[in-house]
């Protein structure tokens, strides 16, 4: 379409990302970076991202290696175990980095899913409006009645346990609250005149979806993601602890957890590392996610 | 002014009324594409209840499967159950011989429903006080320990909360029962451990919730107008301003029950509680079809029915609301 564009029309583009876009976003970098909780949190969340993805590559022992004379061993620098051992004798440092792996990919990729979903969804029905607008968020309200986690835990009972099911089956339910977001914005987006604009130039609905409104969503959409991230590791956390999540050797940090809540009481370690890895990971996405509201959005604060 | 207003609250109820039969008619589309969903998903995953059972002949097997009318084409078998439906028959459980399903669902929705009903007004009770603090004195030294206290509470799972909770007043002190409670035997001191884990993460949500709405309150037009005239603080919070800093509380009564829902699944396979969350996994992993439908259903007009609950309070309570 870029090919299409008249002068005139690129020209008013840049006007507006040079002038009124770059100022609002640099606005609230600076708004976001005045925010001491959300700066520290990124770091913390950043050298955690590290550990999980790079860790086990250097890390001495394998997640899946098993050491007999390791079985629930406290923490100590024997093999390195500085986290201890697990019932089985195995490692759960490096347990607890693949267990942090799986729940970060899982919180990514669930929510990309449901952001696909949800921004799509929105968007149409708030733009085109009328009886189709009706009809998609009588769906969206049919499917916030129900009670979406026993859904998720037939799927899981139905399909097996497996990886990928978790993140379209999270992801699919998460979807609802961004298309209602995404739809109540586009409502608005839809009278401004750059729309018109853009409609006298000819360009086909889906066009104008994709790349007018979409693109003036971002703002509450990237709010939504980061708060939806966590709650995504929390779902499926509970799925794990249920024992309906990932399935050994592989785990995930609520699969540990549930794990650790058996033996507490002979191998605390084994809960008080996962759980608080668990925190800080929470911890800080709500940290990001509330600092980038009030960055983006400040008359919420 | 004063002959007015009984002809229009008498026109609100009238609206009203027409407001909730609608969305009671909207309700039976809903539940019925539920129930479908549940049904055949239910009915898509392999395996059978009878797995577990080895030693059964292909013979017994087959007439086991007949005596349940599981021979049937699914489609028979789902009007069969519809039917059912209209007469509150929910079928037999199949993996609990002589067993009926409303039996299963008797014994355990009381524990459920006791622990969410307690968990849900502790929470209320200390959210609502904690959101009003916070949002009193914003930006001081009570607003930022209301709040840390709150993104604790949603930072912090269930199943990390119940396990430590567990293992300390239960384990460490010996103060309270950890784990098994049989039907009749609720008190205060079994209760007491589920229902403030269940309740925590909903205090951290209230208390939140108040807090961003008071603030939004307390800068209206309208609570300057009071303040203008010369009333005093108190008098402006708690004539004017509360009833609108409570009025999003409201509409969450609808995610707060599935919330809870979902936190009972949790508390109680932490303290070993005979409710129907714990039910429901057994059974879905068991193919217990039966109950599997009817924990979906329960749960489902338990939500589709506080939701219309919340909506009628919200129109009383807000005179900007019309009823379409």
């Amino acid at each position: 379409m870029s090919m299409i564009a008249t002068p005139k029309e690129k020209a008013q583009l840049l006007e507006k990302s040079a002038i009124l876009g770059r100022s609002l976003w640099d606005d609230a970098l600076a708004r976001l970076m005045k925010n001491k909780a959300a700066v520290i949190s990124m770091y913390v969340l950043g050298a955690l991202v590290i550990l999980a993805l790079f860790g086990p590559l250097f890390w001495v022992n394998k997640y899946d290696e098993i050491f007999d004379d390791m079985v629930l061993v406290g923490p100590s620098l024997k093999n390195m175990f500085i986290f201890g051992g697990d019932p089985q004798g195995r490692d759960l440092f490096i347990r607890l980095l693949y267990g942090l792996r799986v729940s970060l990919a899982v919180g990514v990729v669930a929510t990309f899913v449901s952001l696909t979903i949800g921004v799509l969804w929105g968007a149409t029905a708030g733009y085109i409006g009328g009886k189709v607008d009706q009809i998609m968020m009588r769906i969206v309200d049919i499917l916030y009645a129900l009670p979406f986690i026993f859904f998720v835990i037939i799927l899981m009972v139905v399909f097996g346990r497996n990886i990928i099911l978790i993140f379209v089956a999270i992801g699919a339910v998460e979807w609802l609250t961004m298309a209602r977001i995404v739809r109540g914005q586009t409502l608005s987006l839809r009278k401004k005149e750059f729309i018109e604009a853009a409609q006298a130039a000819g360009l086909s609905t889906y066009q104008i979806i994709t790349r007018h409104i979409v693109p003036n969503l971002l703002g509450p959409v990237v709010v939504y993601v980061t708060l939806t991230i966590p709650a995504v590791i929390l779902t499926e956390s509970f799925l794990s602890f249920l024992g309906l999540g990932v399935q050994e050797p592989l785990t995930s940090l609520g699969n540990l957890i549930s794990n650790g809540a058996r033996e507490m009481e002979i191998a605390p370690w084994l809960l008080f590392f996962p759980a608080v890895t668990m925190m800080i990971t929470l911890f800080c996405l709500n940290f990001i996610g509330d600092g980038l509201r009030d960055a983006i959005d400040p008359k919420d604060r | 002014m004063k002959n007015g207003l009984p002809l229009v609250a008498h026109l609100g109820d009238f609206s009203m009324l027409s407001f909730a039969l609608k969305r009671l008619l909207v309700a039976i589309p809903t539940m019925f594409i539920i129930i479908a969903m549940a049904f055949f998903l239910m009915r898509l995953a392999p395996g059978s209840p009878f797995d577990s059972e080895r030693a059964m002949s292909p013979e017994i097997r087959q007439l086991v499967m007949q005596h349940y009318g599981l021979d049937k084409p699914l489609f028979a078998q789902f009007f069969e159950y519809i039917k059912g439906l209209f007469v509150f028959d929910l079928g037999p459980s199949l993996i609990y011989k002589n067993q009926n399903v409303s039996d299963i669902i008797g014994n355990g929705f009381p524990v459920s429903i006791t622990i969410g009903i307690f968990a849900l007004s502790l929470a209320i009770f200390i959210g609502v006080p904690l959101g009003l603090i916070a949002a009193l004195n914003q930006n001081k030294i009570q607003d930022y320990s209301v709040m840390a206290v709150a993104m604790a509470g949603i930072c912090v799972p269930t199943f990390v909360t119940g396990p430590l909770l567990a293992l300390f007043f239960g384990v460490k002190l010996g103060w309270l029962p950890t784990a098994g409670l049989d039907l009749g035997e609720m008190t205060f001191e079994t209760l007491l451990l589920p229902v403030v884990t269940l309740s925590l993460p909903q205090i951290a949500i209230i208390s939140r919730l108040v807090r961003s709405s008071t603030i939004e309150v307390l800068s209206s037009n309208f609570i300057r107008t009071a303040r203008a005239k010369g009333l005093p603080d108190s008098v402006v919070l708690v004539k004017h301003a509360l009833r609108a800093s409570l009025l999003p509380l409201v509409s969450y009564l609808g995610p707060a029950c599935a919330g809870l829902i979902t936190g009972s699944v949790v508390i109680e396979n932490v303290f070993q509680l005979p409710g129907i969350g714990r039910n429901f996994v057994t059974s879905a992993l068991q193919r217990d079809y039966p109950v599997v439908m009817a924990v979906v259903i329960l749960y489902a007009s338990l939500i589709i029915i506080l939701n219309l609950i919340a909506d009628i309070i919200y129109g009383m309570l807000d005179p900007k609301v019309t009823y379409e």
